[in-house]
């Protein structure tokens, strides 16, 4: 979708302000929401393509006006809700008025430090064929999806060049909508600031694109 | 821009859609949501508060830019562990004991008096756990999340760092699972220094791209 998250390119948000010694918190609530959405996660309600989506769905403006732990916290009582984990009004009030539902795992305390250190890979078998090697030149697809994608606007449309292969990887395109994970081949494609934004200089940006986003250019 | 600490977030952090007082409170709107929606879900027994403490403690005093420090200073002294980044960042970094949630998947990026690395997630906030910690507040904003692929010199000069022309900034997008850690120049001076006392002058921005390390 063409949804608030998909900042690459705009101007007008300002400078970057950046803090000396930042701590890791600004805000006492701020850990319990980071903490809330973790723990969530490792229920197994949702993956984390979902999750993304949710964030992406939320209004425009809203996401611009959110902090980043309010904004996550947002996005993950809009998936609550509609999982029917939690009823609005539940939400609302702060206290339980409907059962539970059953989750597929509680982490406990003990066995936090073994969840975080294994994490999630992404890297999945596949039998299909890898469609481009390093040097290839491609061009990516033009397409404005409805739902999921980690296809930046900025990139649609544009001529690159494969340098590096990273294996086949979960497709978050299918994966975010229940259509299975569908691990397709992951690439990091170079592309110069002149083909992204017509300028005159060396730099360039290297964004991971899934094979299906690619062609390659005649 | 350098600013004060209190303003560091450009952003609201307070709700939106809450205008009813909560007298006697000290909490702010957003504050109470928090803690309401955390009673529901132990409550509901999605989540086990005491896991809540172990998850803030683990970010705010195990994992953070210290060990990314750490990566760097030993690339920097041993060629072979240099090389290995080069060629398995994963497995390299996991040898020192830093794996799992947001670095399933490392590439290391050597800055060379021909390139300059710099890393950002226009999508959300991708961002290298294990080695960096959680990532700072810019990092996540908008301006930042918005401007360093189009204009990453600029952004570079509102951190003090200038690069020259001749020089490719290559800015990395972290569209998906890969996660990105820059390792810096090593900075003229520093002949002799141990693995300690070089990590010791390694900073975080220098890791994300957005810093030089100086003796």
């Amino acid at each position: 979708m063409n949804g608030p998250h998909d900042m690459g390119g705009f101007t007008g948000f300002g400078p970057v302000l950046h803090e000396d010694d930042e701590p890791v918190w600004h805000d006492g609530w701020e850990p319990r929401a980071f903490a809330l959405v973790l723990a969530m996660g490792m229920t197994g309600s949702w993956n984390i393509d979902e999750a993304r989506h949710a964030r992406e769905r939320l209004p425009a403006m809203q996401y611009w006006h959110s902090s980043y732990y309010e904004m996550r916290h947002s996005a993950m009582i809009l998936q609550l809700i509609e999982l029917g984990l939690v009823n609005a009004m539940e939400e609302e009030q702060g206290h339980m008025a409907v059962p539970a539902k059953p989750v597929k795992r509680v982490a406990k305390a003990d066995m936090i430090p073994a969840i975080l250190a294994s994490g999630g890979p992404a890297s999945r078998p596949s039998n299909r064929p890898q469609g481009f090697a390093i040097g290839t030149k491609v061009r990516v697809r033009t397409f404005n999806p409805s739902g999921h994608t980690r296809l930046p606007r900025y990139a649609r449309g544009k001529a690159g060049e494969i340098v590096a292969v990273h294996g086949t990887h979960v497709f978050p395109d299918s994966n975010a909508h229940g259509s299975g994970e569908d691990p397709q081949w992951l690439y990091s494609v170079r592309f110069t600031a002149q083909d992204l934004w017509g300028k005159d200089t060396n730099d360039a940006v290297c964004i991971d694109l899934w094979e299906s986003y690619l062609e390659a250019t005649a | 821009m350098m600013i004060a600490k209190t303003e560091a977030d450009n952003m609201p952090h307070d709700g939106h859609h809450h205008d009813h007082d909560h007298e006697g409170s000290e909490l702010s709107p957003l504050a109470l949501r928090v803690k309401a929606l955390e009673s529901l879900l132990v409550e509901k027994g999605y989540v086990d508060p005491k896991a809540l403490d172990v998850l803030i403690d683990t970010y705010e005093t195990k994992i953070g830019p210290r060990n990314g420090a750490r990566v760097v200073a030993k690339a920097w002294t041993d060629p072979g562990f240099a090389d290995w980044l080069k060629r398995d960042a994963t497995a390299a970094i996991a040898s020192l004991g830093y794996t799992g949630r947001q670095g399933e998947h490392m590439v290391a990026l050597f800055n060379t008096p021909e390139t300059h690395n710099m890393v950002v997630c226009t999508l959300c906030s991708c961002y290298p756990w294990p080695v960096l910690g959680l990532p700072p507040v810019w990092y996540k904003s908008m301006p930042y999340r918005s401007r360093a692929v189009i204009e990453p010199r600029e952004v570079l000069k509102e951190f003090d760092v200038s690069v020259p022309d001749a020089r490719e900034v290559r800015v990395w997008d972290s569209t998906a699972e890969i996660r990105y850690l820059v390792i810096p120049e090593r900075p003229a001076g520093t002949e002799g220094w141990s693995e300690e006392q070089l990590a010791g002058i390694v900073t975080r921005n220098a890791m994300i791209g957005t810093g030089i390390v100086t003796a």
